[in-house]
């Protein structure tokens, strides 16, 4: 099978398993993981079988795997929609396929598949626990099982089409339907008012983004007749773009487009200020923030603007925006994720802090090392929100033991020890911690964020440089934070003493993560790490032939590489040293009010653009426009006819026809009648006279009209 | 004026001051008595017409039968034998002057013909008015058919009148 | 001589007289009175007519024959009536005898 044909059907597996789950498995647990899981696998098979044919392609860059086909036909020539798998495609869907099946297997244990059904467990709500025949409480299979495949196999699908297409459309259409997916599954437990609410809110935020970004694919469209990479990229097409002129903000036309399609971005992967949606977002399951909410659907923002970087890094404006806003995301969340007690919220804060990292260092021109934090980030991520939701459901054992279920399995401070009680899960969750710090060496955490530094500081964006760093530092120091006051110490409370360890399902996908999360830096290594020469980094001399130009590999340097040891030895070593001995949360001293609250844009928002949007609709539309004017102009016409009616029929109606014509002619007769009557009153005399005085009368005129005239 | 002028103006005064009283006076007896009276004058005025013999049709059957009939009912319809209150309706006045017009519009009618004035032709002599008049009378050429339709008459108001006058006890 | 118009005026006063009778007598019988004096003046009529005419034409005095007939007939035909009536409603008022009407 060519390798075209191939990347064409990677997508079509989990599109086949969504429709099968929801119209034929629904009812059958097993039957539905197992079509969403085998549809995962073969969607693997495929891409792995690609990845495995594209690194062995020289010059993939040049002649990517492509194929397309003729689809819409406008006036002259058509448009059209195909596949393409270039280097950087190809890294993508490596990292895609693996961490989509691992989250597929992990929701399997996750959902507790084999457990009894719950005592009082409603579709809707999260599942609550069961009685076995022990009478000892268990936790219970989620009621609604097959949906949540079905769902997350439609997002497959999303993903997967985002990075097989090979033009903006199709990556739009994946885009959107991941955005679908992700209000399904973030309302997943539908019945929770918050996360119904939470869905709304990361719908409708990432829906400013995308307006945006499809105002930017549109002018695209307009200004250059195609949507298909091969032909933007064009280097008469690029220069075109770049000479034209706008209106807005002196940019250039390319400029203008990249800034669109950045916005778009800003939605997608919450960065400032289209934040808000992502730490709501942990409503959802815990795989459901993994794959959507860490690996794959924010990272598709991302993706997005690497794959348009030829067009974004024409104009210089648009790019120093870019770096502005990754470089404030990154420290404005990692200030807030310091102060945060729920494990998952944690975690949320420092997905907008990494993606803060890939933006700006796209920002600086360091197109290799966004695309290598890019795959590293979504491999430890990944592993931290599957470990994460490991410590939850060994809490949940804890609290179905103890039966108080006013303790919240999700909040740190109630947990601690856990090392103890979930040793594989402690030991993975380090090595994600360490990789998200940027441990020297050992972690593909440090490869990557290395490689932003450099970035930013040979371009000479040293406050970028500067900035970063901090920020690396806050991460290193709250991920510390976060391992000492969940797994070491002693558990604080009797649900974290009956914690333990979760099934192989869960376990397994940990593993195979943390691997990757240490194994896959080692391909990126610089060619003149400190100073020794090297061969040059693999990772850099195959993405970096996606571009037109290879961009040349970052100059080792000390000051670079110092800064990373001490900013992640630093923080981690910080972090450890001020929460050892913290147990409650009086004894935090950073727990800030303005950082617990987020800094109050939640509330910000609510008042300047919530607020005003519901007056708007309820009020104004509703109650002023629809009730009161148009409502109001068809009262009117009702009155008027009405109005119209009564008049005819009081003054018309009633008086002329029915008093004057009907009325009046029985009356006149019965006045007529009436009054002749007594004429006829049996006295002959009375006859004879009348009939006498008519006599004379017709005498008088026969008279007068024959003998006078 | 001649003598027969006065004479016959006499027996008009007598015809007419006597009709006069039988339409006005209150006793019917007394109006029927008057009306004989009228009636003798109407036949002393047939006599002189020459129409002897109407003349004395006229006495035998409207004063011998006619008005004895009347005297009879009027005594079969009365209450008691006095006669009290109006005999005239309310509205006489109008009747009076009805009947002016009537005499008017007659006499003006009649003054317009050209033959209102003549005089009367010679009484032939020797004619023999009753015995042509009887001959006309059951003459087939002539007017048989109305004398004995006249009698079918008579007959029919006898029975007519006995069955509708009738006592049924 | 005298003329034929006094016998006609004369006819015509009594008729008048007659049909005053009629109309304003109250008792039943007072207007059959009335009646025949309207009868006799038209009796008067013909036979003034038949006298001023030609005397041989017996049209005149025959009509006035069957003009007696009539009234005979006429006078005894509703003299029975208002006897009957008078049996029934124990009246002969004309204005009381009012039943033929709406």
């Amino acid at each position: 099978m060519t390798t075209e044909t191939l990347i064409w059907l990677i997508p079509l597996p989990p599109i086949l398993a969504f429709f099968l789950i929801v119209l034929f498995t629904n009812r059958n647990k097993a039957l539905s993981h197992t079509v969403a899981i085998g549809a995962a696998l073969l969607s693997w098979l495929g891409a792995m079988i690609v990845f495995v044919r594209a690194i062995g392609t020289p010059d993939l860059g040049k002649t990517p795997f492509a194929s397309f086909i003729n689809w819409i036909p406008t006036a002259d020539t058509w448009l059209k929609i195909g596949v393409q798998i270039d280097p950087f495609g190809a890294v993508t869907l490596f990292f895609v396929a693996w961490t989509v099946l691992m989250i597929f297997l992990y929701s399997v244990g996750y959902h507790n598949y084999g457990q009894p059904a719950g005592d009082h467990d409603h579709p809707g709500l999260p599942p609550h626990g069961a009685t076995d025949e022990h009478g000892h409480q268990v936790p219970s299979v989620e009621p609604m099982y097959s949906r949540f495949f079905a769902f997350i196999s439609l997002f497959a699908f999303g993903m997967f089409t985002l990075v097989v297409s090979d033009n903006l459309l199709t990556l739009f259409a994946g885009w959107e339907i991941m955005g679908l997916c992700s209000y399904l599954l973030i309302g997943f437990w539908y019945a929770k008012p918050s996360a119904r609410a939470a869905a709304v809110k990361a719908f409708m935020t990432t829906r400013v983004g995308d307006v945006f970004m499809l105002l930017g694919i549109a002018f695209l469209y307009s200004a250059t007749g195609s949507l298909s990479y091969r032909d933007i990229f064009q280097a008469q097409v690029l220069h075109t773009l770049a000479s034209v002129p706008t209106p807005i903000f002196g940019l250039s036309a390319a400029g203008l487009i990249g800034l669109l399609l950045f916005i778009g971005t800003i939605g997608k992967s919450a960065q400032f200020p289209l934040h808000v949606w992502l730490p709501d977002a942990m409503e959802g399951p815990t795989p459901v923030s993994a794959m959507i909410h860490a690996a794959t659907m924010v990272s598709a923002g991302v993706y997005m603007i690497i794959r348009m970087f030829p067009l974004i890094s024409l104009d210089p404006k648009t790019m120093t925006v870019i770096a502005f806003i990754g470089t404030f995301t990154a420290i404005f969340a990692a200030t807030i994720a310091v102060a945060q007690n729920d494990i998952k919220r944690v975690l949320a804060y420092s997905t907008i802090s990494q993606l803060g990292f890939m933006v700006a260092a796209l920002g600086t021109g360091a197109y290799v090392a966004a695309a290598f934090h890019l795959v590293t980030h979504a491999f430890f991520k990944a592993l931290l929100f599957l470990g994460s939701g490991s410590v939850i459901h060994g809490m949940e054992h804890g609290v179905l033991h103890t039966g108080d279920h006013n303790v919240d399995p999700q909040n740190m401070f109630n947990m601690g020890g856990l090392r103890k009680k979930m040793p594989i899960t402690f030991w993975t969750f380090l090595i994600g911690g360490f990789a998200l710090s940027g441990f020297p060496l050992l972690t593909a955490g440090f490869w990557s964020k290395d490689e932003i530094f450099s970035g930013a500081f040979n371009n000479g964006h040293l406050i970028v440089f500067i900035t970063l760093a901090v920020a690396a530092f806050l991460t290193a120091f709250y991920t510390m934070r976060q391992i000492t006051l969940t797994f070491l110490g002693g558990p604080r409370t009797k649900e974290a003493e009956h914690a333990h360890e979760t099934p192989w399902t869960m376990i397994a996908p940990l593993v195979v993560l943390a691997i990757f999360a240490i194994g896959y830096g080692w391909v990126g290594i610089p060619q003149d790490f400190l100073g020794l020469h090297l061969n040059p980094s693999w990772f850099h001399e195959f993405v970096g032939s996606t571009l037109a130009v290879m961009p040349a590999e970052s100059p080792f340097s000390w000051i670079v590489f110092g800064t990373s040891l001490v900013v992640s030895l630093g923080g981690l070593f910080f972090g450890w040293l001020a929460y050892r001995n913290v147990s409650v949360p009086e004894q935090d001293k950073l727990q800030i009010p303005l950082l617990k609250n987020k800094y109050y844009f939640d509330e910000l928002y609510n008042v300047v653009f919530i607020k005003p949007s519901y007056w708007f609709a309820e009020t104004f539309v509703y109650q002023w426009v629809d009730k009161g004017l148009i409502d109001g102009v068809l009262h009117l016409f009702g009155k008027a006819a009405n109005g119209i009616g009564s008049i005819i029929r009081n003054y018309f109606d009633l008086p002329v026809i029915n008093r004057f014509f009907g009325d009046g002619t029985a009356h006149v007769t019965q006045w007529v009648g009436k009054n002749l009557r007594p004429i006829q009153s049996g006295r002959i005399q009375q006859y004879m006279l009348v009939s006498l005085i008519v006599l004379l009368a017709i005498a008088g005129l026969l008279y007068y009209l024959l003998v006078i005239v | 004026m001649t003598a027969s002028q006065i004479f016959f103006l006499f027996v008009g005064l007598v015809i007419l001051g006597s009709s006069l009283m039988v339409v006005t006076t209150r006793n019917l007896i007394h109006a029927a008595l008057w009306l004989i009276v009228t009636l003798f004058g109407v036949a002393v005025l047939y006599a002189i017409l020459n129409a002897s013999f109407l003349a004395v049709v006229q006495v035998v059957v409207y004063i011998g039968a006619i008005a004895i009939l009347f005297i009879f009912a009027v005594m079969l319809t009365r209450k008691d034998m006095r006669d009290s209150g109006p005999q005239l309706n309310n509205g006489w006045w109008l009747n009076v002057i009805i009947s002016l017009l009537t005499f008017g519009g007659l006499f003006w009618m009649l003054q317009s013909w050209n033959g209102f004035s003549k005089a009367a032709a010679d009484f032939p002599s020797n004619y023999d008015a009753v015995g042509q008049l009887g001959k006309a009378l059951i003459s087939p050429d002539a007017f048989v058919l109305p004398f004995e339709v006249a009698s079918v008459l008579l007959l029919a108001a006898l029975v007519g009148s006995v069955y509708i006058a009738f006592n049924r006890k | 001589m005298i003329p034929l118009s006094w016998y006609l005026i004369l006819s015509a006063a009594l008729f008048s007289i007659g049909l005053f009778g009629v109309l304003s007598r109250k008792n039943a019988v007072a207007i059959l009175l009335g009646i025949e004096l309207m009868l006799n003046a038209v009796n008067i009529n013909l036979v003034s007519f038949w006298r001023y005419g030609d005397v041989s034409q017996m049209a005149g005095q025959v009509f006035a024959i069957i003009v007696f007939a009539v009234a005979a007939s006429e006078v005894a035909v509703g003299l029975a009536l208002v006897i009957s009536v008078y049996r029934r409603r124990n009246t002969v008022i004309a204005d009381e005898l009012d039943l033929m009407k709406w």
